[in-house]
């Protein structure tokens, strides 16, 4: 219990990415797979933030000639690297989203709809 | 351009060529097809001269806006990068003669969308070998990887359908990696490749570090269709438009498996991966056996030239993962020389595929009959490329089989070996049936009259010097593992 309550953020993201995991392996639909995969990508992100975090410390915008006098002292600030390396994920997960959706419409004009199963059923005929 | 940052042109000149493709070639193919040519040949000299350099200056490295190696990113050139640089951007220029022939017949009107994403493509290729930061990979794992889903899904009926499943599986593949990127993060505090190499021995084989690889090669494997995680790569390349084809077979499962050696030996340590957990070495051995099996087995079942060349490919991805983790020098020599064979043994079955394409409007069995006499210098050069894939000395094919089946001897996994003989077996009884259906059947409407019916001088030009090249690296495949494989190698393995 005591392992839960303290490294709650590290089960936050298991359960957020087996959720997103479920639902890209275990429906039908194809919209409901994308949403999965968003969740999965958002769990990962969400791993990364948190592993920032410091207990008690300021967001990371120091004065530079403060800085440059006294330095900087580490532990009052958060690790601003996790954060500046998730934005690049957030537009990375955007533009693969993007792509899905776009590829979603044109298999929707294709076969009028976007259950897996109806999709196979038109095939099969 | 000096020594230090001459790679960073061969990487530039593809990426800003394609948006001078979507700007200008809208109006007509013949801008599109100079300015593609152009690029890809200057990144090609371009790609030669870096070889030239490392080969006197050893291993240069260029940092991106001056921020120094550990908190920058860093690009890097050594001996086996630089070997994957010629060899993707002379592929990628042997591909975009054939392919600007097949857009032009299967997309008309839309080869600048088509470029525009092929050159970024190609870029993010050449991304993947140069950069030394195992975030920039990511990043340019998803760059290849979503212009391959665009590309993938230009095709025509069912396309659309395979390159959602391609996206689907690629995220979890690029997710996996980005995972493990985090825990080797979370346990390093750095993300520069060569920083993460000296700090990882001194903090031990922990089960955060163990939990890090599993998840960095599970999503590796998944990008390059390791069977049984190969689920999307059929559909996608034998429904992608042909064009698409010819650059995404060759390439991107090849790179992969790069990617897979650059990270196993300069990111984790040899001992680490192959002593630590001496079971894991020996059980994907047994996988890649498992996959080459299926997958040449799959391959046996099909009825259509394209599907038949992608089961191939997943067998040939069992080969060079089986031969990094036999854990000897022979294995990695030859998984290293069939990453270079096997991108050029594709190419050429690719590019006949193209020219047959062209011609006959699909690659199904039932239409091949007469091929022989009505398309000989396609099919003469078909011939080289099944030769390869089958392994005949001097093809090229042949002696990276033979330092892979010597690893697997070496290193006492016969059942590795057995089945490298049994998916060369059966790679001849596929290409033989082609060969037998083109050359002795006859078309059952005229009576031995065929006519020759070549496919464009553009489209036999490449494939002919793809042929004339498996043969030429074949019989100095000596003399090019010891000047430049050799050295490619990590030190002190």
């Amino acid at each position: 219990m005591e392992l839960i309550v303290a490294k709650y953020n590290y089960w936050i993201y298991v359960v957020l990415m087996m959720v997103g995991f479920y639902a890209m392996i275990g429906k039908r639909n194809l919209v409901k797979k994308l949403i999965g995969m968003n969740i999965f990508q958002t769990a990962i992100i969400l791993l990364f933030i948190s592993a920032g975090v410091k207990h008690g410390s300021k967001i990371p915008i120091v004065d530079k000639y403060e800085a440059l006098e006294k330095g900087v002292d580490v532990a009052s600030i958060v690790n601003p690297l996790p954060h500046v390396l998730m934005l690049t994920a957030i537009v990375v997960g955007i533009a693969v989203t993007g792509v899905a959706l776009a590829i979603l419409l044109r298999i929707y004009r294709e076969y009028g709809t976007l259950e897996e199963d109806e999709i196979l059923e038109k095939l099969g005929k | 351009m000096s020594v230090s940052n001459l790679h960073m042109y061969v990487m530039s000149a593809p990426l800003l060529t394609a948006f001078f493709v979507n700007l200008f070639g809208r109006k007509s193919p013949a801008v599109v097809a100079v300015l593609t040519l152009g690029s890809l040949a200057f990144s090609s000299l371009a790609s030669l001269a870096v070889m030239g350099n490392v080969m006197v200056h050893g291993r240069i490295s260029y940092v991106a806006g001056n921020w120094a190696a550990p908190y920058g990113i860093e690009l890097v050139v050594d001996h086996l990068s630089a070997v994957m640089l010629i060899l993707i951007s002379v592929v990628a220029l042997l591909a975009s003669v054939s392919a600007l022939k097949s857009v032009g017949q299967e997309l008309p009107g839309r080869e600048y969308q088509f470029f525009a994403l092929y050159l970024i493509l190609i870029a993010g290729l050449m991304g993947l070998v140069l950069t030394g930061d195992a975030f920039n990979l990511y990043v340019m794992l998803e760059i290849t990887s979503i212009t391959s889903y665009g590309l993938i899904a230009m095709g025509k009926g069912r396309a659309p359908l395979a390159s959602f499943n391609y996206v689907i599986m690629g995220s979890v593949g690029a997710c996996f990696y980005l995972l493990g990127v985090a825990y080797l993060y979370l346990m390093t505090g750095t993300l520069n490749m060569a920083d993460m190499a000296q700090i990882l021995p001194t903090i031990g084989g922990g089960a955060a570090v163990a939990t890090a690889l599993g998840f960095i090669l599970v999503g590796l494997w998944v990008k390059m269709a390791f069977f049984p995680l190969h689920g999307w790569l059929p559909n996608a390349y034998s429904l992608a438009p042909t064009g698409a084809g010819l650059i995404a077979a060759p390439l991107v499962t090849k790179v992969t498996v790069y990617l897979m050696v650059r990270l196993m030996f300069w990111v984790f340590s040899s001992d680490y991966l192959f002593f630590t957990h001496p079971m894991v070495q020996s059980g994907i051995v047994w996988a890649a056996t498992a996959g080459i099996i299926c997958a040449s087995a799959l391959a046996l079942a099909q009825r259509d030239l394209k599907r038949m060349l992608t089961y191939i490919i997943v067998a040939e991805v069992g080969y060079m993962v089986g031969g990094v983790w036999l854990a000897n020098k022979t294995g990695l020599t030859g998984a290293v020389l069939h990453i270079v064979n096997d991108a050029l043994m594709t190419l050429c079955l690719f590019l006949a595929v193209a020219a047959i394409v062209y011609k006959l409007g699909s690659g199904e069995f039932d239409k091949l009959q007469g091929i022989y006499r009505k398309m000989p210098i396609t099919m003469a050069a078909f011939t080289v490329g099944a030769f390869s894939m089958i392994g005949v000395p001097p093809t090229a094919g042949f002696f990276s089989k033979w330092y892979l089946i010597l690893g697997g001897i070496e290193a006492g996994h016969w059942e590795y070996v057995i089945a490298l003989l049994f998916s060369s077996l059966v790679n001849a009884v596929l290409f033989f049936r082609i060969i037998e259906i083109g050359y002795f059947y006859k078309d059952e409407h005229d009576h031995g009259h065929e006519q020759r019916d070549e496919a464009p001088v553009l489209m036999q030009a490449p494939l002919v010097v793809c042929a004339v090249a498996l043969i030429v690296i074949g019989l100095g495949s000596g003399p090019l593992v010891e000047s430049i494989i050799k050295l490619a190698l990590p030190a002190g393995f």
